[in-house]
């Protein structure tokens, strides 16, 4: 059997994969992917927890699934919101979206 | 039988102890509140007959103490209870405090009645007779003080009464305090002694902080239990201790070199130096000594020093004593001096020899003052009986300067004051040493114990013995032989029995007070022996052993004829001699005409060390020239250039008025306007810039902010994980 | 699930039915766009209120644990539904005025408040989770309301992503949580703690990344960054909810989640929330001092008051000093709210289109033309900096209190000194009112009026009768399960 440590490491590898699109990618498509990641290294995590320390309760895979569902709620309004933007500015490059600082 | 009966039930006595102090507290307070609306006869009765009673308990101790020589500690109260230090008031019952107690009281019941009729005449020629009330309610003081130095077990009670004595002593020197030399010598000569006596009480406090650093007490019993120990741990607490108590010695028992309170201290009433300067207070210095015994004798190098102190200071004054004409002067240099034999004594650990000496001294100074006074009161009326005789007052010169303690204006009042002469002369042989009075055989023990333990103290001591017998030869002579020099001396008068009584009293005692310790008997040290190896007894004993065995066997030396003879013959010439010079060469002196005669023939043979005599050989200058007038100079410095010039005219005047006129102007135009508003605003100026600079972080692109998240994220997990 | 299952949530299912009604009322009843939603809305919230006031001191669990009615979260309840009506009655006017008028604002934001409420009831991470995003995900719509302008689409996509980004940290912070103690109930963490049978470190990172997703919520530096943007680009009302409901709901899930169930954690977490209490107050009053623009201002204001509120959950892990702490938070959320809302109803009146009139200078000569409006905005002033007699005192000086009696005297010092700072930038917004001549253009409707003015006499007499006020605070309580 795969120890948990492999599940966790894979998971927060996968995470800083998340947070690294977040970081370092300029479209903003790109960057909801990255949280999209960062949320589904959370869900591999829940499950992995689930497996190994409570089988007998689902509490681990009803919260990966509220996961889901709320991520593809996010994902619904980010995507609104970039289509949006997208028809104002033609573009969906984060950095040009900079009207309001300082 | 009765006798025998009354020591063994007399353990009991001791519990009246407290008496000692209540008897002269019931006094002082009956005079203090009662004394301005009775007659001088009661006032003087109560004062005195306080003390008879205390001398009643006292010796009611004594009787105990034969049965019980261990004598007791009986606690008063509770005192101080701070931290580790528990004090309680107690008085400490055994041989040495019961001796000293019998001393005080006896010799101060003595004092006390003769000052009934002394102070009568006192405050009738002084113009005051409201003073009488005052000097019994001092005098009951100084007893209660007394008491309470003599009967502390500890010594911080011990200091208690050390500086009430100190008290009583300047308040009665300034009795007199509107007379005397400008109409403040006495007042001066008072604060002398209180100053003088504040430097000893330094060195006493310096001893008592070091004793308590070093042994966490202050009673008796601990720190002598305590001594050898601590010795062992910290041998130089010890030098500290017993060092620092002989300054406090020095002070209060007029040694070099604090001795030059006590000449001028004769300001005060003859009473007042016959008890306080010469009988009990300034012996507090021995009995502090002795009592400390088993912490010098642990100090073979403090012991050395105390000795060299006492044989230096008796040596030094009984040569000043040769010059001097005031009779109580003489008298007083006297005194220093025979405390100077008494301190060697106990310094070179002959405790028994130097207390003799002291009871012994007790005897015959206070009788040789009483009779000076006497004597002086007997010029006084003279003068007075003169100065009234129109007839007489064109005789006499000089009558309005006239100086009823001058010897030179004395002579040939043998014949008029027949009890004073012989009492005086009684007290003058006993302090000569003339066989078989008092003083004979306490000085020779103190010489045989000197000539075993110091030799080289035992020659000064001699040498201080022969100029002792020389003056006391001097005196008898100018006062009592030969031609009454003046008119007031021609007409003097006896005084009244109050006085002359006490006189003969104690003219018995300086007779007889060598039965006290006859050698090979040695009552009074046996007597003593019960406190002194109770002191040093146990682990002590072991440490002291060697120097007690030394003074024990000395104690044990008996008589040694051979030094009796020397000290005998040394006082028989030294009498001879002034005999030869005050009587014989005086009566030759006649012939030259008065203006061009010395006043003393010693002076035409000696010229300038006479002079030195006289002039103390300028210890008071000296102290002058070093100590208080370069004191003076840096007091007036500071008053005058430091505190008046600096401090007021230039530091308050310029410094802070005009700083502060400087500081509202600066403030309200600089500070205000200039300077909190320029802070303010350049504070504000620099939040300011601060928040444009941060403003700037605030770049606007979605990234940096996440990147700020992820910083935050970063840094509060590597705390948590690396912490 | 039982009745008292549904008891407990009464509120909420009024509100979310409510809400969901509305949109079909909305569509196929009302129509015209200018009737009777806002109407209905606020008549849902005012119902919903009476459902939670209902309960009021009552204290149980339900649906196994998961939620909990206890003083706590009908305290917030009540405030969030309170807030819910002052957004209602801020933005009534000012969506006409905007041209921005739709009435899905209203039911985004009863969805919203039913997130808050969520919080406040919230005894589970999941519903913690669930509450967030409930509570989040209108917000991000409604701060893109005023589309299509440029501004509050920018807002409304820089706060999206960030809070994805933010709610990522705190669903993988609950992870870590669930898988060192086995569970996602509070009482069940509590008990794992106690048992020893947690991973006390995953717990602890776990914790942080909670802490983390929350302190964005709450515009925590340095998770703040969102916060100037997004309160600058989205419409004033939104706003000026915002600035009040996120808020309180990040301090409500805080609250519930440290203080209740993490206490043993004190040692790693309040040394972390320390620095970032001080650096919030400090942060937020510095850069406050640059900005020109009120609604920036009031940006960094909020993110400096929510630094103080910190203040009272640095002390979370004393157990004597928490509830005191809990209720002195509470109180200052209170203050805060009123506080807020009058200034952001003064703000949006002074508004105009194309962020027009929201400069500072825009103030200038407001105390002549509109005295009334001016000492409105002159007492919120006060009250953000503290001085008495206004709520902002008695909130700091609980908040203080609390902070001493926990022995975080330095901490003290720190909002102490950056409540004088942020007197700068407070005072100057009267300096300019009262001091510099200007021609103000004012739209001020009677709900608007009616708003500041409410709340400047709030500000004022709740401050005089602070003592009932905070003792129903303290009243509101934690329950420990």
């Amino acid at each position: 059997m795969i120890p948990l440590s492999y599940f966790l490491v894979f998971a927060a590898a996968l995470f800083s994969i998340g947070l690294y699109g977040v970081l370092a990618r300029r479209n903003a498509i790109a960057i909801l992917m990255g949280v999209e990641l960062m949320l589904n290294a959370v869900n591999i995590n829940l499950v992995a927890f689930w497996r190994y320390i409570t089988p007998t309760q689902i509490a681990g895979q009803a919260f990966a699934v509220m996961v889901f569902a709320v991520a593809a709620a996010e994902v619904a309004v980010g995507l609104a919101l970039v289509i949006s933007i997208y028809r104002r500015r033609n573009t969906v490059v984060a950095d040009d979206i900079d009207l309001l600082k300082f | 039988m009765i006798f025998s009966e009354v020591t063994s039930a007399g353990a009991q006595f001791f519990q009246w102890v407290p008496l000692i102090l209540a008897f002269p507290l019931a006094g002082l307070l009956i005079n203090m509140f009662f004394g301005g609306r009775l007659p001088e006869k009661v006032i003087g009765i109560v004062g005195s007959s306080a003390v008879v009673l205390t001398f009643v308990v006292a010796v009611l101790q004594a009787i105990s103490l034969v049965g019980h020589p261990e004598g007791a500690v009986v606690p008063l109260a509770d005192w101080i209870h701070i931290g580790e230090l528990h004090l309680r008031w107690a008085i400490q019952v055994d041989t040495l405090s019961v001796t000293m107690m019998l001393v005080v009281s006896g010799v101060g019941s003595l004092i006390h009645i003769y000052a009934i009729g002394y102070m009568h005449e006192d405050v009738r020629h002084n113009g005051d007779p409201g003073r009488y009330q005052r000097f019994f309610v001092f005098f009951n003081l100084f007893i209660l003080a007394m008491m309470v130095l003599v009967s502390a077990d500890n010594y911080l009670m011990l200091f208690v009464g050390w500086e009430g004595v100190g008290l009583c002593s300047y308040l009665l020197i300034g009795f007199w305090y509107d007379k005397g030399e400008g109409g403040i010598g006495n007042a001066m000569a008072a604060k002398k002694a209180f100053v003088t006596n504040r430097v000893g009480d330094f060195g006493f406090l310096l001893a008592a902080f070091t004793m308590f650093g070093a042994f966490r007490s202050f009673e008796f019993e601990s720190v002598f239990r305590q001594a050898p120990e601590v010795a062992a741990i910290i041998p130089s607490a010890i030098m500290f201790i017993t060092l620092f108590m002989l300054l406090g010695v020095t002070g209060k028992s007029a040694q070099l070199p604090l001795f030059v309170w006590l000449p001028d201290a004769m300001a005060g009433p003859t009473p007042v130096s016959a008890l306080i300067h010469a009988a009990t207070m300034v012996t507090a210095g021995v009995y502090l000594v002795a009592r400390s015994y088993p912490l010098y004798s642990l100090v073979p190098e403090a012991q050395f020093w105390v000795t060299m102190v006492g044989a230096l200071t008796a040596l030094f004054s009984a040569t000043i004593a040769v010059g001097q004409f005031d009779i109580k002067k003489v008298l007083a240099y006297s005194t220093i001096s025979q405390l100077g034999f008494m301190v060697a004594a106990v310094g070179m650990g002959a405790t028994v020899a130097g207390m003799f000496h002291l009871v012994t001294h007790a005897f015959f100074k206070a009788l040789l003052f009483l009779s000076a006074g006497s004597v002086i009161l007997g010029l006084e009326q003279g003068h007075h009986h003169v100065e009234h005789d129109p007839v007489l007052r064109k005789k006499a010169k000089n009558l309005h300067h006239f100086d009823p303690q001058d010897m030179r204006n004395m002579g040939g009042l043998r014949t008029r004051m027949p009890i004073t002469f012989w009492v005086f002369t009684i007290g003058g042989l006993a302090l000569a040493g003339i066989f078989p009075l008092a003083g004979f055989w306490s000085k020779d023990e103190i010489l045989l114990e000197a000539n075993h333990l110091y030799s080289w103290a035992y020659i000064i001591l001699s040498i201080a013995a022969f100029f002792t017998a020389f003056y006391v030869g001097r005196q008898l002579l100018m006062v009592f032989f030969g031609e009454p020099r003046t008119e007031p001396a021609a007409h003097a008068k006896e005084s009244p029995p109050v006085m002359t009584v006490p006189l003969m009293i104690l003219a018995g005692l300086s007779a007889l007070g060598g039965l006290l310790n006859l050698p090979g008997i040695h009552t009074f040290g046996h007597w003593l022996e019960h406190t002194l190896e109770a002191a040093t007894h146990g682990e002590a004993a072991e440490v002291a052993a060697e120097v007690g065995a030394e003074a024990a066997q000395a104690g044990a030396l008996g008589f040694d004829l051979g030094i009796a003879a020397i000290s005998t013959a040394l006082a028989v010439v030294a009498l001879g001699l002034a005999w030869y010079l005050y009587d014989r060469r005086y009566k030759q002196m006649l012939d030259i005409p008065p203006a061009k005669r010395p006043d003393d023939p010693l002076r035409s043979i000696l010229g300038p060390v006479f002079t030195g005599m006289e002039r103390k050989w300028w210890v008071d200058e000296l102290y002058w020239a070093v100590l208080l007038n370069p004191y003076i100079a840096l007091s007036k410095f500071l008053a005058q250039v430091i505190d008046w010039r600096f401090w007021h005219d230039w530091f308050h005047d310029v410094v802070i008025a005009g700083g502060f006129k400087w500081i509202t102007r600066l403030t309200a135009v600089r500070i205000d306007l200039g300077g909190i508003d320029a802070i303010a605003n350049g504070l504000a100026t620099v939040t300011q810039g601060l928040a444009q600079q941060m403003r700037r972080l605030q770049t606007g692109y979605v990234r940096n902010y996440a990147l700020s998240v992820f910083v935050g994220v970063v840094i509060i997990l590597g705390y948590l994980i690396l912490r | 699930m039982n009745v008292q299952d549904l008891y407990a949530i009464s509120p909420l299912i009024v509100l979310v039915t409510w809400a969901t009604l509305l949109i079909l009322v909305d569509v196929y009843i009302i129509r015209d766009r200018n009737g009777g939603t806002p109407i209905l809305a606020a008549l849902g919230l005012l119902v919903a209120m009476g459902f939670a006031i209902a309960q009021t001191g009552q204290q149980y669990t339900a649906f196994n644990g998961m939620a909990v009615v206890d003083g706590f979260a009908i305290f917030l309840q009540v405030l969030f539904l309170g807030s819910g009506l002052v957004g209602i009655a801020l933005a009534y006017n000012y969506l006409q005025r905007m041209g921005i008028e739709r009435s899905e604002y209203y039911i985004l934001l009863l969805y919203s408040i039913s997130g808050m409420m969520l919080m406040a009831i919230a005894a589970d991470l999941i519903v913690v989770f669930l509450a967030l995003e409930l509570l989040s995900i209108p917000l991000y719509v409604l701060a893109g309301f005023g589309r299509p302008k440029v501004e509050p689409e920018e807002a409304a996509l820089k706060y999206f992503l960030l809070g994805a980004f933010a709610g990522g940290f705190v669903v993988y912070g609950i992870a870590l949580a669930f898988g060192a103690t086995a569970t996602t109930s509070l009482a069940g963490i509590v008990q794992a703690v106690n048992a020893g049978s947690a991973n006390l470190t995953l717990l602890s990172i776990g914790a942080a990344l909670i802490l983390i997703g929350l302190g964005f919520k709450v515009a925590a530096v340095p998770f703040h960054m969102w916060t100037p943007d997004v309160y600058q680009g989205a419409p004033s009302a939104v706003t000026a909810f915002m600035s009040v409901g996120a808020k309180a709901g990040g301090f409500a899930a805080l609250l519930r989640v440290f203080v209740s169930a993490l206490p043993e954690l004190a040692a790693d977490l309040s040394p972390v929330l320390w620095v970032l209490a001080a650096l919030t107050m400090i942060l937020g009053n510095v850069v406050a001092i640059a900005q020109g623009n009120i609604k920036r201002l009031l940006a960094y204001s909020s993110i400096a008051h929510a630094g103080y509120i910190l203040m009272a959950l640095v002390v979370f892990g004393n157990t004597q000093v928490s509830s005191d702490a809990v209720a002195a938070a509470l109180f200052y959320l209170v203050a805060y709210a009123v506080t807020s809302f009058g200034a952001w109803a003064v703000v949006i009146a002074l508004e105009k289109a194309e962020q027009k009139g929201l400069a500072l200078d825009d103030y200038a000569g407001l105390g002549r033309k509109y005295p009334g409006l001016a000492a409105a905005m002159a007492v919120f002033m006060l009250s953000f900096t503290g001085v008495p007699p206004t709520l902002g005192f008695v909130g700091k000086l609980y908040l203080f209190r609390t902070v001493l009696e926990g022995g975080f005297i330095w901490l003290a010092v720190i909002g102490v000194l950056t409540s004088l700072v942020s007197a700068y930038y407070y005072l100057r917004i009267v300096v300019i009112m009262y001091m510099r001549d200007g021609d103000p253009q004012v739209h001020a409707e009677p709900w608007l009026r009616l708003t500041a003015g409410v709340t400047a006499v709030a500000t004022v007499v709740l401050s005089l009768y602070a003592g009932p006020l905070f003792a129903w605070a303290s009243q509101a309580v934690l329950k420990l399960f």
